[in-house]
Formats: structure tokens, C-alpha cells, sequence
């Protein structure tokens, strides 16, 4: 990866939050980059900070969070430093976000031509016959029919798969080169999900827009990214291009996910799965070690240390799993559970 | 684990819940001159249950799965048709004696709990409804249920909010199971858990359907959660059975076209397959 292909670099991103029982520290430092072009899954269950990192990205948390980091560079310049009305320049035309519920993030009140085209009118020199013309093109290829009728129809007119399609549409409005999709998907059907990601997938490759995808579900990791990031609590524990992370999980958190759900072929129906035991610890307060070790089979003393990112396999390929025990055995784990 | 195969002429005593017929239709209000119309949210389906058995039913949002379960909780009075528990049929107007029998798991934990309530008295209230034991009877009931689906003793005292999602699902698991039921509608119980915590429900849900012999129908839009959970499986869309085969049948040589294209839209986490690619949905 050459240093010029990266377009945005995150090093050591914090946010806090605080609440009545004291500090929540829902991110705790991450670090990451993003290739022009790639597609970036950040993976993790609910409370892991993925979201927080999204939000921090476009500036866009709330008020009261403390938000800290090394730098955030996006192409070359730190979002960090940069002043409100910098970061509005930004957002929408170089960075744009799709959030997951359509239903709440679209403006019931105006109709879906006037959203699509708001944000490519904040720029100069472009006309409302050409915010039109793009936002037609741009209905037309994620897929919605009778686009000139729909931009005079609002939001509550339009099925849930419809709205997330508007939503897609809006984002690449400006020809952004960075767009944060937060569970896209989640709300969807699985039959109009597959349809949205196939769209997705095959947009991001056409524009070169590099995409960071947050999701949960591990089936649509797998076949949408490039890389992936794996967070746990605030912390990005294991990272790794798509095929590798999947046939050779490092981090004992990444081998629990992925040996937890039922997979046909290889999972022999009714029989017990392997599930994690325990709960996510709570980020409040001071959390010292790694934050896996009450739920992971091989934990042990050394294990209240910080672990420290580590590269696995040859250099080649970047693979960095944040674990004491990489070295022992899988089977060890399985026996151990 | 049972196999899927279940005799064509099983004894009518097997058959734990029957469906005959069953429809759920809501008048549509059009314009001012026109006629309503006619919503079909569950449509002529027929279904059986057999003692001991899973069945999966699947179909995607708005295709009448949970009208239909609705129907069988006696929550909602059927149009048209009727359900039999046991061979009997289903008085709605003894919603109690009913609720012995078959009870439900709801798909939000965060909202199908009292929050005004602890714990022990959420999974006492259905005892104490019914009248059954003595205070001191009712409150060992409700440590003996709330020990076998995991929730540790201090838990008992505390109220929903101080609990994690999975926590709640145990406990509304607990209380579905406190009367002893033949019978569990679960409706997405896993679908608002994260993936570790979903196996811990679903391994939960398989012990206790070993302890108890108990009679599932699973609700789910997870193909990858139903394979492995159920012996048959229904598909239903827009208001109909499209399908009903044993799990192996279904998954191998699925036939009615929107069951194909379910299976093919399920995406398993095998990287290098990509996202296939689906005709229009109709």
C-alpha cells in the first residue's frame, strides 16, 4: 500500500462519553487506514464503538462527547484541526454518509428532489437543471423506476428498500471519494438486502469511491469487503484482508464469532453451538488489559496487560491481531470451550 | 435429534397445534365512493404441529407471519377459520386456559418486559394470574426457572433496565415457561441479540426443548438460524404457505420459486462468492 493511495488515516482515535456512573470510554484508541477505491468493513457487536468511530469521522457526534485523536487525515489534511465551516465543505461533497434507518433520516417534510439535490447546490457554480439531471442518473442506476415522478414524491411514499436506495443516490451526489454506510442494511429484507449490496458493491467499483461499511453481520462482511476491521470494545482487536481473516482468524474473539453462527454444511443442525460465554465488558471507567479476557478460553495473567497489535503471517500482507496468545493452537481455544 | 420425517398419518393425539383454515383480512379504506378493500394478512393457511417438533416459519416483513402468530396466542380473533390446541378448539373468550398451553417469545426484549417490575415478579406474574401455589411455592417456581435459563440469583431483584439484551431473553424465556406450556411461539427471538449472544439463546432453547419436550414454531428470516433449529419449514408470502417440507428437502431442492430466491438471497459468511445477483423482486 503506498502511502499516496491512502486517503484517510486514522491513528489512536478516542471518544468519550460521559454519563451519571462516570466516563464512557466507547472508543479507546484505534487505529486504521482506507485505500482510495477500497471497500473497509468495520465489524462488531452493539456497544463496540463502530458507530462512534463513523460519527467521529464526520463530525458529527454529540456535543457533550470528548473526542481525541493523533490526527484523522483525509487526503492529507487533518479533520481534527479543521474548523466547523471547513468540515461542512467537506461533508457531502468529499464525504458522505448513509445511516441505517431510511425512515428517520430522510426529511418527511420536502420532496426526495429537493434532498437529493440540496447538497450539490451548496456548491458554486452548478445549476438546478444539473443538480436535476445528476440526481435523475443517479436514481436510475440504484435501481428506481419512474425517476422523474419520484422527485416530486416524499419520503413517506417510498417502501423501506426505496428510501435506502434514495439515501445511496444522495450520498454519491457529489461524487464523494469516501462514503461511511452504518448498517445500511440491517433494516432491509434479506431479498432487498442482497439486491442494496450487490448495488453498493457494484457503484463503489464503477466510482472508485472508497466505502467504510459498518455491520454486524458477519455473512455480509464475507462478501462485500476489501479489508476488514474487527472491533471489540472500542479497541480494534484483529485486521486483515477478506479471505484471510476468514480462513485463518488470529484474535480467539474473531474464531468465537466466527464459530458461532450456524453455517450450512458445516455446522450439524440441532447440535450446540459455540457460543461466547459472558457479556461485553462495561467501558466505564478505567479499563486496564485486554478487554476479551473474561469471555476467552485462554486468558491468563499475562492477559491483564494491553496487548499490542501484532503482524501475523509474512509481511506481504498486512495482518495485525491485538492478543497475548496467538501462538497457541486453535484447537487449544475449541478444547478449552 | 429427531428426524425431520414425520409420518403422513401420524396419530391424531400427535398433533399438539392445528391450523385449519385460517384467515386474517383487514378492511382497506379507499376513497370517499369507492368500496374498501380487502387487506388478506394471513390467507386460508393450514398448518400442523406436531408433538415435540420444530417448525420453522419463514417469509420476509409484512407477509403475515406475526399476524399469524397473533392468532395462535388467541390475541387476535381470526376472520375466518379456527386453531386447535390439543384437538380442542380455541374459545377466545378463555384466553387463560389457552394461555397454559401455548405462550410466546417476542422478537424486542427491551419492550416485552414490565420496566416496573423485577425480574422475579415479571416471571411470577403469569403463577399468580392463574392461581397457582402458595406465595413461598410460587417464589421457588420462579428460582428454579430462573436458575435453569441462566440468570445468576442477584439478577432476580434487579429491574430490565440493569439487564443486557440476551439477559432479557432469558428472562422473557423463563416466563414464558413458568406454566409449563406444550407449546412456544417464538417470534424472532434472536434477531435483536448480537451473534454471540444468539447462540447462547438458541443452545438455551434447544436444552430446554430436550428437558421439556416442548413444541416450537420458530419464526425467523434467518435461514442459517432456521436450518439449524427446526425439523420442518414452512415459507410463507404475502399472506400464504408458499411451501412446507422437512428442513433437508427444503434447503436442498427448495420448489416454489420465492423459496429459491429466499435461499439464494441468505448470505453465508463464505468470502470469494460475492452478492448474488437477484431477479427484481416482484
Amino acid at each position: 500500500m503506498s502511502a499516496n493511495n491512502v486517503l484517510l488515516d486514522v491513528k489512536n482515535l478516542k471518544v468519550d462519553l460521559p454519563t451519571e456512573h462516570g466516563m464512557l470510554h466507547a472508543v479507546r484508541g484505534i487505529d486504521f487506514q482506507v485505500s482510495r477505491g477500497e471497500m473497509l468493513c468495520l465489524v462488531g457487536e452493539s456497544g463496540c464503538g463502530k458507530s462512534m468511530t463513523s460519527l467521529a469521522l464526520m463530525g458529527l457526534l454529540p456535543r457533550k462527547a470528548q473526542c481525541s485523536a493523533d490526527h484523522l487525515l483525509f487526503d492529507g489534511a487533518d479533520l481534527n484541526s479543521m474548523s466547523e465551516k471547513q468540515l461542512m465543505q467537506l461533508r457531502g461533497k468529499r464525504m458522505a454518509m448513509i445511516f441505517q434507518e431510511p425512515m428517520t433520516s430522510l426529511n418527511p417534510a420536502y420532496t426526495l428532489g429537493n434532498q437529493l439535490c440540496e447538497a450539490m447546490l451548496q456548491q458554486p457554480r452548478v445549476t438546478r437543471a444539473e443538480a436535476r439531471d445528476r440526481a435523475l442518473y443517479l436514481l436510475h442506476r440504484t435501481g428506481i423506476s419512474n425517476a422523474e415522478d419520484r422527485l416530486r414524491q416524499y419520503p413517506h411514499q417510498l417502501s423501506g428498500g426505496l428510501r435506502q436506495r434514495v439515501m445511496i443516490a444522495m450520498s454519491l451526489m457529489c461524487s464523494p471519494d469516501l462514503i461511511i454506510a452504518d448498517e445500511p442494511t440491517t433494516a432491509l429484507d434479506v431479498t432487498i438486502q442482497a439486491q442494496i449490496l450487490r448495488m453498493i458493491r457494484e457503484l463503489q467499483q464503477e466510482f472508485g469511491t472508497a466505502v467504510i461499511f459498518i455491520t454486524h453481520d458477519l455473512g455480509v462482511v464475507s462478501r462485500i469487503a476489501d479489508r476488514v476491521v474487527v472491533m471489540y470494545a472500542g479497541q480494534v482487536v484483529e485486521t486483515s484482508d477478506v479471505a484471510q481473516l476468514f480462513a485463518q482468524p488470529q484474535h480467539p474473539y474473531t474464531r468465537g464469532l466466527l464459530n458461532c453462527i450456524p453455517v450450512r454444511g458445516k455446522t450439524l443442525p440441532g447440535s450446540r453451538l459455540q457460543a461466547i460465554p459472558g457479556v461485553v465488558p462495561s467501558l466505564i471507567g478505567e479499563v486496564r488489559g485486554c478487554a476479551f479476557r473474561n469471555r476467552c478460553a485462554l486468558a491468563d495473567s499475562a492477559c491483564e496487560s494491553d496487548p499490542p497489535m501484532v503482524q501475523q503471517g509474512s509481511a506481504a500482507a498486512s495482518h495485525l491481531a491485538r492478543c497475548h496468545k496467538l501462538g497457541v493452537p486453535v484447537s487449544a481455544m475449541e478444547v478449552a470451550a | 435429534m429427531t428426524t425431520a420425517t414425520i409420518p403422513q398419518q401420524a396419530p391424531l393425539s400427535d398433533i399438539a397445534l392445528e391450523l385449519c383454515a385460517l384467515s386474517k383480512v383487514y378492511p382497506l379504506k379507499r376513497g370517499l365512493f369507492q368500496p374498501p378493500g380487502e387487506l388478506k394478512a394471513v390467507n386460508d393457511v393450514s398448518l400442523r404441529l406436531y408433538r415435540g417438533e420444530t417448525l420453522g416459519l419463514v417469509g420476509e416483513s409484512g407477509c403475515g407471519k406475526s399476524t399469524l402468530a397473533k392468532m395462535l396466542l388467541g390475541l387476535l380473533a381470526p376472520t375466518s377459520g379456527n386453531v386447535l390446541i390439543n384437538g380442542q378448539e380455541v374459545d377466545p373468550t378463555h384466553r387463560r386456559e389457552h394461555a397454559r398451553h401455548i405462550q410466546p417469545i417476542f422478537q424486542d426484549p427491551y419492550s416485552s418486559l414490565n420496566p416496573r417490575k423485577t425480574v422475579a415478579e415479571i416471571v411470577g406474574l403469569p403463577l399468580k394470574l392463574h392461581g397457582i401455589g402458595s406465595a413461598a411455592e410460587r417464589a421457588r417456581q420462579v428460582k428454579d426457572i430462573l436458575d435453569l435459563v441462566g440468570m445468576p440469583e442477584r439478577t432476580h431483584a434487579q429491574y430490565p433496565n440493569q439487564l443486557s439484551g440476551g439477559q432479557r431473553q432469558r428472562v422473557a424465556i423463563a416466563r414464558a415457561l413458568i406454566l409449563r406450556p406444550d407449546i412456544l411461539i417464538c417470534d424472532e427471538p434472536t434477531s435483536a441479540l448480537d451473534v454471540s449472544v444468539q447462540a447462547q439463546i438458541l443452545n438455551l432453547l434447544l436444552d430446554l426443548k430436550a428437558e421439556f419436550g416442548l413444541t416450537y414454531l420458530f419464526i425467523s428470516h434467518d435461514l442459517g438460524v432456521v436450518e439449524h433449529l427446526v425439523d420442518r419449514v414452512a415459507v410463507m408470502n404475502k399472506g400464504s404457505i408458499v411451501e412446507l417440507q422437512s428442513r433437508e428437502q427444503l434447503f436442498a431442492d427448495p420448489q416454489h420459486p420465492y423459496t429459491r430466491m429466499l435461499l439464494a438471497s441468505a448470505l453465508t459468511p463464505e468470502p470469494g462468492l460475492g452478492i448474488p445477483a437477484l431477479a427484481a423482486a416482484a
